[in-house]
């Protein structure tokens, strides 16, 4: 036993090593400010280790992993059904996006497809977890650069997605809704209209936003010209979704790769942005979220009517093999890579999800601009924590 | 930049919500009424009704409990503990032999550790459980939400009807059992 | 501070001085209160479609006395290689200095605090004290963090001191004095054209000095669209992010009182201080409906602060520097330029 003296003084003493390591590592003398992992602008536990000469960012490094929770590992001990409750709490904004991939990973093993009104009602409730997704983000950027109100807006807005989104699955951010071969339940009555009503006030909040927050001449200065982000390092750290479109790739999964959903259904466009900066990424995700509702308009108006699940046995037991499917979730492109050896268990998950990818751009990104900017640029760059660390 | 600069259009936003907030009838009848203006709900004083599927709390339907296990075994943290033994129910014709039934000695769900998934009411076979979309089961010891069978029960009485199904549906509204 | 001046004036020294103290306390502490009620508490949550506290009180009235007492009973912390001295020492600097702000503000014809000539001077030189109480917090709590905020907030408040010393001086120029009983005699004589049913508020004459004073103002509060110091998605608090307890509170009370007592200047300079259009100022009533019209003006002038606060996003320090260098500063200067030859051309 230490006293306690003396163990203030081995915690200091490690505190200095943990410094010494860093400027060691970075090879730099100067301030190191360590952003997180408890820091409001994180969202979460990332830790930012920024090297900094004045104000300016000389080299960063992202530390992830303090909110792992080893979902890789603990899927090979979940049935497939159970597996999917887990996997909604990676990206636990856009929850039921979480569970699609997972779900055709294990239909296409099982070689069933599901029956079209499930797969209406899956793409609907998709691009709910969508809009759910990126409101908050719509109002969290503002928060980062200093507006407040918009986030309150966006909390205030996203609230009734949410309904709807609990009133099918009966949980707001957990739904556990998608099953193999279909879908858990159908549609309530009277959730179509509603669902209109609340698509309309979505696209007021869009403009609401457009408003407060894009025309803003404070936010475009803040914004336009930094963290540009060209399309072949993009691509080449991986940035997926909204983060690459911005940067003029027109990439979208949903449309290219379409796969036991609904999209193409419907007449919808793929937004791009040429400029690559965070304005350019935020520009995204706003046009998106505007198309998100105007396809969900449009799916409610042509939807099948018929059974919402395929024939499967009661015991699900997935056929030996392996499976990759990739969807275009609100983050950007997350897959999962299942193997199965014909168990009640997958023997293996591997899940590609879209923040990890997304964050390791930042210390190319971020060597050279500003403390305010590393906040705003990490901001554009939108990541869930527990996308990042599973 | 258009005719109006976005400061200003921004200024026009959050004091347009101020008035609609303060006069949520209109700016014709301008009677302040905040409390009808704003989005929030006051909570203890005033509740929002959750929709008819919200996953509150389980109930018990202890009758059709046959302590089958079949939710204890597909629960994903194992957080149901069920105690059951066979015991001798009379014939159900008269003259036949005993019937053999399972009672169940303990049923308790754990909520501390339930994660809300739903997977035990959907696997049981013999619709014994619900849900109730009551939220209000806070507890300031944590051992006490730990809710035994006859706590189980009681929330029986707050699970409400399954709802009608939107147009060109094929599913078959269920029924709770009368209680 | 009211009708009763014409006693106060018959009493010893240091009894006019007790009273002078007690008034002023009184003033920035209960429009401290009022700004926090009124605007924080209230406007705001109705600009972000909520209600604010409700529980405390008739409306959430009584908030801000729970909101005190939470402060009041948290523990006082020092970080472990804080300068003790600096660090506690620093609240009571940034206060010190809205306290001697309020001073000069006048609120009717005998209910002043002190009359110098040198009024709207004394204004300026005290108003900067505050820059160096905002140092002392940033260095004293050896933070990163703080030490970022506390020189971003000399940085900023250096700059921004500029413009506002300039946009005061084409109202000075135009009223001839800088005594801020002065200035309202000035406007409340002055005419428009011949016309006098309003006397001459200069916000019509000084238009571009106003806007250049509110902005500068704006960014002298720390308030955003200029909160770069404070920054709480980056900075976590700036300077403030190592108190807590009664220090915390003192520094929120400077921000919300400094926040009142400007508005009073910009009130007097500007919208014509305490004078009623069509009564007399120099009626003895005016001392007790001059603090009233006052008030209001406050109220009014704060409101469009908190407002741009609640709206906008905040600038990068180099943009902020430019703004103050690159656009206020010379419009201020011409302001300066123009205010002078029409004065001596008319
Ligand atoms: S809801 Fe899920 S976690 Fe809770 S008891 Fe049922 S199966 Fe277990
Ligand atoms: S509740 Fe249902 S699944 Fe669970 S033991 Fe009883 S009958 Fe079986």
């Amino acid at each position: 036993m230490t006293s306690i003296s003396d163990r203030e003084k081995l915690s200091y003493i490690a505190a200095q090593a943990a410094d010494a390591r860093v400027n060691v590592e970075l090879e730099t003398e100067g301030m190191t400010l360590n952003i997180g992992p408890q820091h409001p602008a994180t969202h979460g536990t990332l830790r930012i280790i920024a090297k900094l000469d004045g104000e300016q960012v000389v080299a960063v490094d992202p530390v992830m992993g303090y909110m792992h929770r080893g979902y890789e590992k603990l899927a090979e001990v979940r049935t497939y059904p159970q597996v999917t409750t887990l996997i909604n709490r990676i990206d636990w904004v856009g929850s039921f996006a979480n569970e699609v991939p997972f779900i055709l990973a294990a239909e296409r093993l099982m070689e069933v497809e599901a029956p079209p009104r499930a797969q209406w009602i899956r793409t609907i409730l998709f691009e709910m977890s969508r809009i759910a997704n990126i409101t908050l983000f719509l109002g969290d950027m503002g928060l980062q650069v200093g507006a407040v109100t918009p986030a309150f807006f966006a909390f205030r807005d996203r609230e009734h997605v949410l309904n709807l989104i609990e009133a099918v699955t009966g949980g707001r951010f957990h739904p556990n809704f998608d099953r193999i071969g279909g879908i858990k339940d159908d549609l309530p009555a009277g959730w179509i209209t509603e669902t209109r009503r609340v698509m309309k006030k979505m696209r007021q909040y869009c403009d609401e936003i457009e408003a407060l927050v894009e025309g803003n001449e404070i936010f475009q200065a803040r914004t336009r010209g930094i963290g540009v982000i060209p399309a072949d390092i993009g691509l080449s750290y991986g940035l997926s979704g909204a983060n690459i479109r911005g940067s003029g790739v027109d990439w979208d999964v949903r449309r290219d790769n379409p796969c036991g959903m609904v999209h193409n259904e419907t007449d919808w466009k793929v937004w791009t942005h040429p400029d690559g900066d965070s304005f350019a990424r935020f520009w995204v995700r706003l046009q998106e979220t505007r198309e998100s509702t105007r396809i969900i308009d449009q799916l409610l108006d042509n939807l099948p009517s018929g059974p919402i699940m395929a024939k499967v046995p009661r015991i699900i037991k997935v056929p030996a093999g392996e499976a990759y499917v990739e969807t275009e979730n609100p983050l950007g492109v997350m897959g999962y890579y299942v193997i199965s050896k014909g168990d009640l268990v997958p023997y293996r998950v591997k899940i590609r999800s879209a923040s990890f990818n997304n964050i390791s751009i930042t210390p190319w990104l971020l060597k050279g601009v500003y403390v305010p900017d590393i906040i705003t640029i990490l901001a554009s760059l939108y990541f869930i924590l527990g996308d990042i660390d599973r | 930049m258009g005719l109006v600069p976005g400061l200003i259009k921004g200024l026009g936003v959050t004091g347009g919500t101020m008035l609609r907030t303060i006069f949520p009838d209109g700016l014709k009848k301008p009677i302040p009424n905040p409390v009808k203006g704003a989005e929030t709900v006051q909570y203890p004083h005033e509740k929002e009704s959750p929709p008819t599927r919200a996953r509150g709390v389980i109930a018990l339907h202890e009758e059709n409990c046959t302590a089958c296990m079949l939710c204890a075994r597909e629960c994903p943290d194992w957080c149901i503990y069920i105690e059951g033994h066979k015991e001798k129910a009379p014939p159900r014709r008269a003259g036949g032999k005993p019937r053999k039934v399972n009672a169940i000695d303990r049923f308790d769900i754990d909520f501390a550790l339930c994660m809300f998934c739903g997977i035990c009411v959907d696997v049981c076979p013999f619709d014994a459980l619900f849900w109730s979309p009551e939220y209000e089961f806070s507890e300031p010891r944590i051992a006490d939400l730990l809710h035994d069978k006859s706590r189980l029960a009681e929330w029986m009485e707050t699970v409400p009807a399954f709802e009608a199904y939107e147009a060109g549906s094929e599913a078959k509204v269920k029924q709770v059992p009368p209680t | 501070m009211s009708a009763s001046l014409n006693i106060i004036g018959e009493l010893a020294y240091w009894q006019q001085t007790g009273i002078r103290v007690g008034a002023g306390l009184a003033a920035v502490l209960l429009i401290a209160g009022t700004l926090v009620y009124l605007h924080l508490f209230k406007l705001v949550s109705f600009m972000q479609s909520r209600l604010g506290p409700m529980e405390a009180g008739p409306f959430g009235s009584l908030q801000l006395l729970a909101e005190v007492g939470k402060f009041l009973q948290k523990e006082d912390i020092f970080p472990r290689k804080a300068d003790r001295f600096v660090f506690a020492a620093a609240p009571f600097v940034v206060l010190m200095s809205t306290f001697l702000l309020v001073v000069v503000v006048p609120g009717g014809p005998d209910a002043w605090f002190i009359d110098t000539e040198l009024g709207i001077y004394l204004a300026m030189a005290v108003s900067s004290i505050s820059v160096i109480g905002i140092l002392m917090a940033g260095w004293g709590s050896a933070s990163k963090y703080s030490m970022l905020g506390g020189l971003r907030a000399t940085g900023q408040l250096i700059a921004y001191e500029l413009p506002l010393i300039l946009a005061v001086i084409g109202v000075v120029i135009q009223a001839g004095t800088m005594n801020m009983q002065g200035i309202v005699f000035a406007q409340a004589e002055g005419s428009i054209f011949g016309w006098d049913g309003i006397g001459n508020p200069y916000i019509l004459t000084q238009g571009v000095a106003f806007l250049i004073f509110m902005i500068a103002m704006q960014a002298e509060l720390t308030q955003a669209p200029f909160d770069m110091p404070i920054a709480e998605s980056e900075l976590v608090s700036g300077y403030m992010t190592e108190y807590s307890g009664m220090r915390f509170l003192l520094f929120f009370i400077g921000e919300f009182a400094t926040a009142g007592v400007f508005s009073a200047v910009a009130a007097v300079l500007f919208l014509g201080g305490w004078y009623i259009p069509g009564i007399d100022p120099n009626d003895n009533i005016m001392n007790v409906l001059g603090p009233l019209v006052m008030l209001v003006k406050i109220v009014g002038l704060t409101f469009v602060v908190f407002w741009a606060r609640f709206t906008f996003p905040r600038f990068r320090e180099d943009q902020l520097q430019k703004l103050a260098w690159k656009v206020l500063i010379p419009l201020a200067l011409a302001n300066i330029v123009v205010t002078g030859i029409l004065k001596v051309a008319f």
